[in-house]
């Protein structure tokens, strides 16, 4: 079966005191092939151990990853990753960065090089194959972050906040280049990411975890990411349906948080 | 004291001169001057150019005005040259008085002029008239009594001094010098010594500048000055290389295995905080004075700083790059030589900075304590002759030095890391 299956994922971190925290708790999750999945909650809610889990960093205490009918033991290039930032190797330029997955397959140099120049035009990125990456602006980075990623053609593209540390305006248009990258592309992404709007306007389905222990609290299917390939954004807030389920997600993130602070207050 | 005083005289003079003296020439208009927040805004204060112009001449003008020297137009007083000359007064053993008189050359020994002896008629009565040549700085007794008639009676004696009278254990002063009568009445002259520093302290900048085309040309205790910095120099290389050959590889294996962070913890830590310049004695008992103990003592220097360096180069990496890294398909190999080390790089070159650093003062100590050549050397051989131009010749040599290498580490820094900092 070709997809990929979270199947009842529990994780424990056993803490250096004795004490233990129960980060996940029987997640589980199908994803077909070509899926755009987000995944939102409060932080600290498991949200990057749970993506760390799928991409083989982390080996969960209970449960199994299973893509196309493998069981995930570790980190591999069918599943690719793309990180909030600091990420991209600085000693290399955009070239270099771009081409490094190809690189380790072993790819032969030409055809290298035809592929970094082919992706760095379809993130937008055509005139800044030679510059240096801490030369870019962070909109830039995260461009040239994807443009790795997809050059290694993995089945799947796991994201931690991808877009967390730009600016709104900046944040806006990466939104609108991931949907364009996913529709050309047809490749699963799971995206993993704390604003609300995001989660909404780029989900096909949407899962909202909660906190201590981490596990699926809600689960939406939303049209908007399909209606975002064609659209613009900004168009898409204003269709039917859209401010009303952003709405209701924010007041579930809103109670959950709520709930946190509580809890610190009471102890303190 | 007095130069301090005057040291900071100059300080504030410039200071309000040249502000008095910018405000007069046209506002400035970058962005700095439209700051209204400047104090405590670390990049509003840019090094003001003037100042540390005037803050070289003014030091330059100080030295060479306290040593007299040629370059620059204001000395402080000298000490006195020329002739001195003054009347005593004595009594002899039948207590009649009668007075002579005394004429001193005081000459400058440096200039390896010596003054002729001066002419002299011995004059009337029985205390006759007296020469003598006293050396610039120094004091002299004047025996004034050995060539007077009945000097050496017990009675005899100088009672007074250009009429003033003086008693034995007492001082008074006449033009230009000091005079002062020792508890058995002999007379002790010293010349008027000024404000100047002797050149045995400090000596003027044109001589030490001779003394360095001097040097260059004829070399110092069979090697010439060029071998002299050279085999300091050399010495550095070879010992921080040695350093950072086992010290780099030590610091990554250090970085990535627990066995032999583990290992190595103890030995890194209690070795780190010895100052190289401890570890002299024992490399002496143990290599000897030679090249061996020197470069020994080198490549320990560098060696524990090479190794924390490494060791923070890999321990630093950001967990993402190697994450991304593995889910790009990398080999731990693969890792290693295309995130870690490079990812380690600018934490070496600090490293690196400051064992060369170390490295190039510790060699010059080592060559204070022992050796046939090298710039340390080179000074301490020559404040055992006193020759205190050699000395200050050496010492804005190895500062030289010493600046030119932290400047070359630092570019080829930029060159070989160019995303430090970044
Ligand atoms: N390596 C670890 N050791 C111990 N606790 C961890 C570790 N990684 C994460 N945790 C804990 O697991 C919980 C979930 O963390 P994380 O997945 O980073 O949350 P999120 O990404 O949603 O903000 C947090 O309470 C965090 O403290
Ligand atoms: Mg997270």
């Amino acid at each position: 079966m070709k997809g990929l299956s979270i199947e009842n994922i529990s994780m424990r971190f056993d803490l250096k005191n004795g004490s233990s925290v129960q980060a996940l708790k029987d997640v589980s999750l199908d994803i077909k092939e070509g899926e755009i999945i987000t995944v939102l909650g409060p932080s600290g809610c498991g949200k990057t151990t749970l993506l760390n889990i799928v991409a083989g960093f982390l080996a969960p205490t209970e449960g199994k990853v299973v893509l196309n009918d493998q069981i995930v033991l570790g980190p591999g290039a069918e599943r690719g990753m793309v990180f909030q930032q600091g990420a991209l190797f600085e000693w290399m330029n955009v070239q270099q960065n771009v081409a490094f997955g190809p690189r380790m397959k072993g790819m032969p140099k030409a055809e290298q090089n035809e592929k970094v120049k082919h992706l760095l035009e379809v993130v937008g990125l055509a005139e800044f194959e030679d510059k240096a990456v801490y030369e870019l602006s962070g909109g830039m980075q995260q461009r040239v972050a994807l443009a790795r990623c997809l050059a290694n053609e993995p089945d799947v593209i796991l994201m931690d906040e991808p877009l967390g540390a730009l600016d709104a305006l900046t944040r806006e248009k990466m939104q609108g280049l991931v949907l364009k990258l996913w529709k050309e592309t047809g490749k699963t992404i799971l995206l993993i990411t704390h604003s609300v709007e995001e989660a909404v306007l780029l989900g096909e389905r949407l899962l909202v975890l909660a906190p201590r222990p981490g596990r699926v609290y809600k689960e939406y299917n939303l049209p908007f990411a399909e209606m975002g390939v064609n659209m613009d954004l900004r168009e898409v807030k204003k269709s039917e349906g859209y401010s009303e389920t952003r709405d209701e997600i924010l007041s579930i993130i809103w109670e959950m948080e709520e709930e946190i602070m509580g809890r610190t207050d009471e102890s303190s | 004291m007095t130069i301090l005083i005057i040291y900071i005289l100059i300080f504030i003079a410039a200071f309000y001169i040249v502000k008095a003296v910018s405000s007069m020439s046209k506002s400035r208009d970058d962005f700095t001057s439209l700051k209204t927040v400047t104090f405590g805004d670390e990049s509003a204060v840019t090094p003001n150019r003037a100042a540390s112009i005037i803050s070289v001449i003014a030091i330059f003008a100080i030295w060479g005005s306290f040593t007299g020297s040629k370059l620059t137009p204001i000395h402080v007083p000298g000490p006195f040259i020329g002739e001195l000359s003054f009347t005593y007064t004595a009594v002899n053993s039948s207590g009649e008085t009668d007075d002579a008189e005394v004429r001193i050359s005081v000459y400058d020994v440096q200039t390896g002029e010596i003054p002729d002896k001066i002419d002299i008629e011995p004059g009337l009565g029985f205390a006759l008239n007296d020469t003598a040549q006293i050396i610039t700085y120094r004091s002299a007794l004047v025996k004034v009594q050995k060539n007077d008639v009945g000097g050496k009676d017990k009675k005899y004696k100088v009672i007074a001094i250009n009429g003033e009278s003086i008693l034995p254990s007492s001082e008074l002063f006449i033009d230009n010098a000091r005079v002062y009568m020792t508890a058995k009445g002999t007379l002790s002259l010293t010349p008027y010594k000024g404000w100047q520093m002797q050149p045995v302290w400090l000596p003027s900048p044109e001589a030490v500048w001779s003394r360095l085309t001097k040097i260059a040309s004829e070399g110092y205790k069979n090697f010439s000055l060029f071998e002299h910095l050279g085999w300091s120099l050399l010495r550095v290389v070879v010992g921080f290389f040695a350093g950072a050959l086992i010290g780099i590889p030590l610091g990554y294996a250090m970085g990535l295995s627990g066995w032999f962070r583990g290992w190595f913890d103890p030995i890194v830590e209690f070795m780190r905080p010895v100052p190289p310049l401890a570890l002299i004695p024992l490399v002496i008992i143990w290599f000897g004075i030679g090249e061996q103990g020197k470069i020994i003592l080198l490549f320990l220097a560098s060696l524990w700083i090479m190794t924390i360096s490494a060791r923070a180069g890999v321990s630093g990496v950001n967990i993402a790059k190697i994450h991304a890294a593995y889910s790009l398909g990398a080999s731990k190999w693969q890792i290693m030589r295309l995130v870690i080390v490079p990812n380690s790089l600018p934490e070496i070159f600090t490293g690196a900075r400051v064992s060369m650093g170390v490295c190039w003062g510790t060699v010059v100590a080592a060559e204070l304590v022992a050796a046939q050549k090298g710039a340390g050397m080179m000074i301490i051989t020559a404040s055992k002759f006193q020759m205190t131009d050699l000395v200050i010749m050496g010492i804005v040599l190895i500062g030289v030095i010493g600046y030119a290498i932290d400047i070359l580490m630092r570019i080829s820094e930029n060159y070989l890391v160019p995303w430090k900092g970044k």
